[in-house]
């Protein structure tokens, strides 16, 4: 079993999408059924794989190694650690959630879940790859069904948003192409004496050519211009400020379970790549950014924040939260200390399954009313209602909606007790010692996320009850089961966080103290 | 360790309890709270015998530390921590909530959200009684977190109305602003620390690992904390607002228990205070003291008073830890607690008869004490206790208010009057808030329960039930004095078993300022053995200062309120229109309006041009990128087409031109073929012969 969890994990999904390609298109709750289980499959594997893992151990896990194409020792390689373990897991949860959540997708059902599964296997293949060249292609394997699944099942301007999603990130994979590329030819495996994909290979700055360490582009250091290819290409991802807008666009037209997964669990390869990438291939280079990596993530608390509190769309709004959100992520792994980058891996997490929960809480609104405005925008189809509130009172015309509601929300504004408060906390605390004043301007994302959350409440909420929306039926069992167990994540995590921070802890404190050891050198490499 | 954890957790059961099941039990499922809590208060109270019986200062008992965050190089650990304050915080919190329990069963009879108020209340008292039991800053702060959770779904219980809805959100957000500068500090004492219990903490600052400014950093940035919950000068603006929730509410959470949970935090970091945080703290809570009291005076909503009166008396408790009167400070929180409560819970009461008098009538409001009037009549007991409880928070002998105000005064003029001269507005502000304090509390009393009903409808008014008045009678009957001490005028167990802890900041403090600063010395006269001195020095002259200010306040309220009640409210309604003065009192000198002016318009501006730079800029550059990459593929299409594909035609079309053009020689006559055949024959003979 060890050898095949992770290939299984990876490839039960694809499997899936097979057999209900071979279904008749009619057969609607057949196809439903088989996505669910095909998923259920991947969440009893992913509960297997919590069990086995060794905690203890910061190494490589569950390792498969085989040649692929030996022609250019691109091998199929995989395994994980503590930083990839935490996010396979959140992976099966957050894609086995999106089935129930899609099921009142009508329109081309067959595709639909066709696509979402090839996604999965996508994503998993991203997380466990230990193969550069894997990596890339199970990074581009990712992009075709999130194109398809936006630009076909997506809202009035999908295909606007559906193209911006796909070039943008796109752009960002030739910059990791290029990256990619100079580091093969860079870096010789000991053992063969040939250049490498292996990225444990490529994680040792003992195999890397003189050229990697200390050699120019176009004038410049190469390693810190390698460095910065890599992380534009992951910060398209993440996304982070200046580019960034994609995300908003991409998640209001996008359907609800495609949202949740995209902000769930894309936006982590971001930080997952520059992690496993930039940190470990690169560790100098890294040091010589950290301040940058300060500021960009201070900026994303920052300016996200602010630009929630001026949205009207509620998904807009969970949109820019989340660029808040995974700035904190960012400020937290800038500084490289035991606490910051635990924190940002446990943030990233803990994010996936809050944003989550908004994100399905958002589609239960828009599947009854069809609109989900705070405020109606001034440029509304019908003239009468430009100003007004959308929605008004609901929490006592939906309580039990208004009550799961209000846990998302308190766990979005990083209400202690919530699983939210830990990362952050860890976040801030591990940057603090290093970045003094940038951590306490990014505490503001904490007044201002209180900020734009309570007022949305409010006007969602609380106040007189808005009697056109008094047909809105309460949230029904299906929509409630999808919710309830992020929920309880949210919860237990919040009071006892260590089952995750155990599977993250030992690889991520060996990052750490790899990362620190490197900061003297950083000063005078560069 | 285990009766230990389970005061809280009970509250939070009876929250379970409420949320899943409350509306489907009898009476709401009210009785489990209340038992929930009525246990919590038994297991408190066998708490406090044990540091009665042990009767010392040390007395304490430590749980843990327990590792909570394992980062596997690093621990970050948390314990529990029951000394003599915890234990007296015990009893305040589980007494007054009890009660309120109690008086809420009648109070909020009848409402459709009944059991979820009684949830709401388990959260709270959950997590203010968790909050007194940690060691240490990080569950401190976040039970600090959760108690202004509590304070949020409580203020808008009835969120249907915008008034609570709004005053909730004001108050979650204000308390923020502190709990940012909270964390600061936590992040500067873990950061040069690395721990975040109290101890370590103390040990670590003993050891000189934060110092000098830093360290007044450090204690300045986390009392901001304190400045948010204990709605200190300039934080205040949310805690008169927060009386749109229910008002056993406002006497548990916005009176009695959460809103001292500044001054419970303050005491728990006070040795680490340097000299100069002291003294910034000082002057926040002396100017606390008297803003809140001047604005009491000009309010006409029984509550509102109420609530300025709380204001001003946390900053009283504020002022004491600052001057270093540790003890009074302290006091004063637990003595307030119970009279205040008493106030507010009395209030309730004659709102609620208000309420019933007035059948509802919505144009009349129930809580503005001009319809109110001789109610000393119809409600005797209401009456008795809500004098009783004047007479203390007016700090007149025989009552508990006496006792705490004085020592805190006594300490303010040890400090700003005999050792630190130039620090003399403190005891000024103290004192002047004293005679305020009797003042408006007497305006309050003779407006509301003497004189006639400024209504028919109001001489109907009748008592509140059995539930309501006991919870008034217990809480008034602990604003006596014997409760504290024996002694009316002197210092009773508290004293010896509450007792000032060493400063640790000292040591470094003098190291790192120039001797000659008075800081220092303030340091050493506030916080050493020497303390003693000035304070007591200003013991007697601050008591028959205190009394006879009190005696002034109430005299000034009697000749002006007592007979003619009428006549004042005319007079002042005058007062409004011709008196700046009064306008601004009675318009809270305008915090709010400048608030909103500033920091909310200033929000609202920045998010209004960072979401324009957002769509139009950066998002602009985005698709103006896209355009323009869609305008070079329209031109290469069309250089594509015309020029490129042009020449690509142009070789096919010669073809087809040039065979369609030697097509006319395939004409299939023979003739022609023959003549073709013979002129090419003659022109190669000719060609033969000229070569």
């Amino acid at each position: 079993m060890d050898q095949w969890i992770l290939t299984l994990l990876t490839f039960v999904p694809v499997i899936g999408a097979a057999v209900i390609l071979c279904v008749p298109g009619e057969q609607k709750n057949t196809i439903r059924w088989l996505a669910l289980l095909t998923t259920g499959i991947c969440m009893v594997l992913a509960v297997w794989l919590f069990n086995a893992y060794d905690r203890a151990n910061p190494a490589m896990q569950f390792v498969v190694q085989v040649p692929w194409i030996p022609s250019f020792n691109i091998e199929y390689h995989i395994g994980l650690d503590g930083l990839s373990v935490s996010m396979v897991l959140l992976t099966a949860l957050i894609t086995l959630l999106c089935i129930p959540a899609s099921w009142s997708i009508e329109k081309g059902v067959k595709g639909y879940f066709a696509l979402l599964l090839l996604l999965q296997t996508g994503m998993q293949g991203v997380f466990v790859s230990l193969d550069f060249f894997l990596f890339y292609v199970f990074w581009e394997i990712m992009l075709l069904p999130m194109y398809f699944l936006i630009g076909i099942w997506g809202g009035p301007r999908k295909e606007y948003a559906a193209i911006k999603f796909f070039l943008y990130t796109l752009a960002g994979s030739v910059l990791l192409l290029l990256a990619m590329l100079a580091m093969y030819f860079n870096t010789t495996d000991p053992a063969t004496g040939e250049n490498t994909f292996n990225m444990l290979v490529m994680m040792d700055q003992a195999n890397h050519s003189e050229w990697l360490r200390a050699g120019t582009i176009f004038g410049r250091s190469a390693p810190l211009m390698l460095w910065m290819a890599m992380f534009i290409g992951f910060a398209i991802k993440v996304p982070l400020f200046p580019f960034h807008t994609w995300l908003p666009d991409a998640h209001v037209e996008a359907p609800t379970a495609i949202s949740v997964i995209l902000a769930g669990v894309l936006l982590k390869m971001g930080t997952y790549g520059i992690l496993r990438f930039n940190y470990q291939m690169l560790p100098d280079a890294s040091q010589y950014f950290s301040t940058l990596l300060a500021v960009i993530g201070v900026v994303n608390i920052v300016y996200g924040a602010f630009c929630a509190l001026a949205q009207t769309d509620l998904k807009r709004l969970v949109a820019y939260s989340s660029i808040s959100h995974m700035g904190y992520v960012i400020l937290g792994m800038s500084a490289f200390t035991v606490h910051g980058i635990n924190g940002a891996v446990f943030q990233m997490f803990n994010h996936g399954t809050i944003t989550a929960m908004l994100f399905l809480l958002v589609g239960v609104i828009y599947d009854r009313a069809h609109h989900r405005y705070i405020v109606f925008p001034n440029d509304y189809h019908e003239p009468e209602l430009r100003g007004q509130l959308g929605f008004g009172g609901l929490w006592t015309h939906m309580p039990i909606y208004g009550s799961l509601t209000m846990i998302a929300y308190f766990a979005a504004l990083g209400l202690p007790g919530l699983s939210g408060f830990i990362s952050e906390a860890l976040c801030f605390l591990g940057a603090f010692p290093v970045h003094r004043t940038l951590t306490i301007i990014g505490t503001l994302g904490v007044l201002l996320g209180a900020g734009y959350m309570l007022w949305a409440f409010q006007r969602l909420f609380m106040g007189s009850f808005n009697e056109r929306n008094k047909d809105l039926p309460e949230i029904n069992s299906r929509e409630i089961a999808t919710i309830v167990p992020l929920a309880v994540v949210v919860i237990v995590l919040g009071i006892y966080p260590a089952p995750v921070l155990d599977l993250i802890a030992a690889s991520l404190s060996d990052l750490s103290h790899t990362l620190s050891a490197h900061s003297g050198m950083a000063a005078n490499a560069f | 360790m285990l009766s230990v954890i389970l005061i809280p957790v009970l509250p939070l059961l009876g929250f379970a309890v409420q949320a899943f099941f409350g509306r489907r039990l009898p009476r709401g499922g009210d009785f489990v709270p209340l038992g929930c809590i009525g246990i919590a208060f038994l297991l408190s109270l066998r708490i406090f015998i044990e540091a009665l019986t042990a009767y010392s200062a040390d007395w304490k008992m430590l749980f843990g530390p327990f590792v909570w965050l394992d980062l596997e190089s690093h621990q970050i650990s948390v314990g529990l921590l029951v000394d003599n304050i915890t234990a007296v915080m015990l009893m305040v919190v589980t007494v007054v909530s009890f009660l309120v329990h109690l008086y809420s069963t009648s109070y909020m009879h009848g409402d459709e959200k009944y059991s979820r108020f009684f949830g709401f209340l388990g959260i709270f008292s959950f997590s203010m009684l968790g909050l007194v039991i940690v060691d240490n800053f990080l569950l401190l702060y976040v039970f600090w977190e959760l108690v202004g959770l509590s304070s949020y779904l409580l203020i808008g219980f009835w969120f249907e109305r915008d008034a609570p809805a709004n005053a909730s959100k004001k108050a979650f957000l204000t308390n923020r602003v502190g709990d940012l500068g909270f964390f600061v500090g936590i992040m500067i004492l873990f950061w040069k620390v690395g721990a975040f219990d109290f101890q370590s903490v103390y040990d670590g600052i003993a050891a000189g690992k934060v110092s000098g400014w830093l360290l007044t950093a450090a204690g300045l940035c986390l009392f901001c904390g304190a400045i948010g919950k204990s709605a200190q000068f300039p934080l205040h603006v949310w805690l008169p607002d927060a009386m749109e929730g229910p008002t056993p509410v406002s006497a548990l959470i916005h009176a009695a228990t959460m809103v001292a949970a500044g001054v419970y935090m303050v005491t728990r970091m006070f040795p680490i205070l340097t000299p100069d945080a002291m003294v910034v703290i000082a002057y926040i809570g002396a100017i606390t003291a008297l803003l809140g009291s001047t604005i009491a005076v000009a309010q006409y909503d029984i509550k509102r008073v109420l609530a300025y009166s709380t204001i001003s008396q946390l900053g009283y408790m504020i002022m004491g830890l600052g001057v270093g009167a540790y003890v009074a400070g302290f006091f004063h929180l637990v003595t307030h607690a119970a009279f205040k409560a008493c106030l507010f819970l009395g209030s309730g009461s004659v709102i609620h008869a208000m309420h019933d008098a007035y059948h509802g009538d919505h144009d009349v409001d129930e809580q503005d004490m001009r319809n109110m009037g001789g109610l000393r009549k119809q409600m005797p007991v209401t009456f008795a206790t809500f004098l009783l409880a004047t007479v203390a928070l007016a700090g007149v002998p025989l009552t508990s208010g006496f006792l705490s105000k004085d020592a805190i005064l006594a300490g303010a003029l040890g400090f700003g009057g005999f050792a630190h001269p130039q620090h003399f507005l403190i005891p000024l502000f103290g004192f002047a808030a004293a005679f305020l304090t009797a003042y408006y509390m007497f305006r309050l009393v003779f407006v509301t329960f003497y004189g006639e009903p400024a209504d028919e409808r109001v001489s109907h008014a009748h008592e509140s039930p059995r539930a309501m008045t006991i919870p008034l009678v217990v809480l008034a009957s602990l604003s006596l004095w014997f409760f504290y001490s024996l002694n009316p005028v002197g210092q009773g167990w508290f004293y010896d078993l509450v007792k000032e802890p060493p400063q640790v900041a000292l040591m470094d403090a003098q190291v790192s300022l120039p001797a000659t600063t008075p800081n220092t010395e303030a340091a050493m006269m506030t916080a050493g053995g020497s303390h003693d001195d000035p304070a007591h020095r200003a013991h007697y002259p601050a008591m028959a200062l205190s009394i006879l200010l009190a005696a002034g306040g109430i005299f000034l309220a009697y000749k002006r309120y007592y007979n003619n009640q009428k006549a004042m409210m005319a007079h002042e309604a005058k007062l409004l229109e011709t008196s700046w003065l009064f306008r601004a009192l009675h318009n809270k000198w305008y915090f709010d309006e400048m608030y909103s002016a500033s920091f909310i318009r200033g929000t609202m501006a920045l998010r209004s041009a960072l979401s324009w730079f957002d769509t139009w800029i950066i998002d602009g550059i985005v698709n103006l990128s896209a355009y323009f990459a869609r305008a070079l593929a329209w031109i290469q299409g069309l250089a594509d087409r015309k020029i490129v594909d042009g020449l690509v035609n142009l070789v096919a079309d010669s073809i087809i031109e040039a065979g369609g053009q030697l097509r006319r020689v395939q004409t299939g006559r023979i003739q022609t073929y023959v003549i073709l055949l013979l002129a090419g024959m003659i022109v190669l003979m000719i060609a033969r012969m000229v070569v």
